[in-house]
């Protein structure tokens, strides 16, 4: 039970360090997790980080699950997980509640409205840099670009563009381990 | 039941969602449009705060948007339905983790399944563009699937929004190319977005 409340505190702490996103997380937990608890070998971390990266869902949550799963079990993952949204189940009810006071206010709504440009950019860049790693040939570049413009055209769920994508991933590579 | 919605909702992102938080962004873009729960204005201000706050961004989002639907209760609920499909997976995937490595199924599927979600997400980044500096707006048809682009009052004359394309392109400078600033944290460039906004009053009031 101590075991789990150390768990439950250390990734807690890991997820208020966490600012801005999974990808800032990896040399904490190479601190944390690696030299100070001993709980994965920077083997592990890098593999469950990888895995992390291509499992569906938040990286950070399936990086702590695979690290609290390995130390204590199911109950670990679990665990593990609820300590890194911990934090912000707290931070973001109070902000939350905050803002939806001030919402009226005629400089919040400029300054919302000067912030909304900024996430333009910051999802024109976040997808730029998805975009190096993801696309790396043709079919991929084809596959993006499908995606891109039927996705803003028309009204379908992001759903069926993942599942016809996995289908065609694999018909694509099975076609081509065939042809060579 | 708007509790057992909420987590149906969520558990769906969580599931489909692959490659972080960002990639969450088009899902809840959809939910929104679905369900008539949050606009797309509301969905961006959150994601502003969510990166401007501590805590992984498609956390701190899943929070912000089951908080605004359904107060204190609905930011837990959507949560624990974003962060279920994780634990389930990953729980999975750990037992079996050297086979999962070496299954070529798996790896096939994620070359299809890489460019596809970032084309989710150059999508979202789209319909985002076109609301915040442009006067078109994107509506789902009332039938069949293919989306109405329709140009609001004003005409051809109001078609872009000057002031943000300015900050935009300046902003795009600032995180890409300009050498001491293009390593700065979100946070910094969503604050100065924000003074540049109240001081040329860029919501019109």
């Amino acid at each position: 039970m101590k075991e789990l409340w150390t768990l439950f505190w250390t990734f807690a702490k890991m997820g208020v360090m966490t600012f801005g996103g999974g990808m800032a997380m990896l040399p904490i937990l190479q601190r944390e997790v690696v030299e100070n608890k001993h709980w994965a070998t920077e083997e592990e971390l890098t593999d469950y980080y990888a895995i992390g990266q291509c499992t569906p869902g938040i990286i950070a949550v399936n990086t702590a699950t695979f690290i609290g799963q390995k130390f204590k079990g199911i109950p670990g993952g679990i665990v593990a997980t609820l300590g890194v949204v911990f934090p912000s189940l707290v931070i973001i009810t109070i902000l939350a509640g905050l803002i939806n006071n001030f919402a009226d206010l005629a400089w919040v709504q400029n300054a919302f409205a000067g912030i909304q440009v900024c996430v333009c950019v910051l999802i024109f860049n976040a997808t730029v840099k998805l975009l190096k790693k993801s696309v790396v040939d043709k079919p991929t570049a084809v596959i993006f670009a499908a995606v891109l413009i039927c996705s803003v055209v028309m009204d379908l769920s992001p759903v069926w563009f993942i599942l016809v994508a996995a289908v065609l991933g694999i018909l694509l590579k099975n076609w081509e381990v065939k042809r060579a | 039941m708007i509790y057992l919605r909420l987590f149906y909702e969520f558990f769906k992102t969580g599931l489909f969602a692959i490659g972080g938080g960002m990639a969450t962004l088009p899902f809840l873009h959809d939910m929104g449009e679905a369900t008539g729960w949050f606009t797309q204005a509301q969905l961006m201000n959150m994601l502003a705060v969510s990166e401007s706050t501590p805590g992984p961004i498609g956390i701190n989002m899943a929070t912000y948007v089951g908080y605004t639907i359904a107060g204190i209760p609905g930011g837990i609920i959507a949560t624990l339905g974003e962060v279920t499909p994780s634990i389930i997976v990953i729980l999975i995937i750990a037992a079996l983790l050297r086979s999962f490595r070496e299954n070529r199924y798996v790896d096939r599927a994620f070359y299809g399944l890489r460019p596809a979600s970032t084309g989710l997400i150059g999508a979202a980044c789209v319909s985002v563009v076109l609301e915040v500096l442009t006067n078109i707006t994107v509506t789902a048809p009332e039938s069949g699937i293919i989306n109405r682009f329709q140009l609001g009052e004003g005409g051809l004359a109001q078609l872009i929004s000057w002031p943000g394309l300015v900050l935009a392109v300046i902003l795009l400078a600032l995180t890409n190319w300009v050498k001491p600033t293009k390593g700065l944290h979100p946070i910094v460039f969503i604050g100065l977005s924000a003074v540049v906004g109240v001081v040329f009053r860029f919501a019109g009031v």
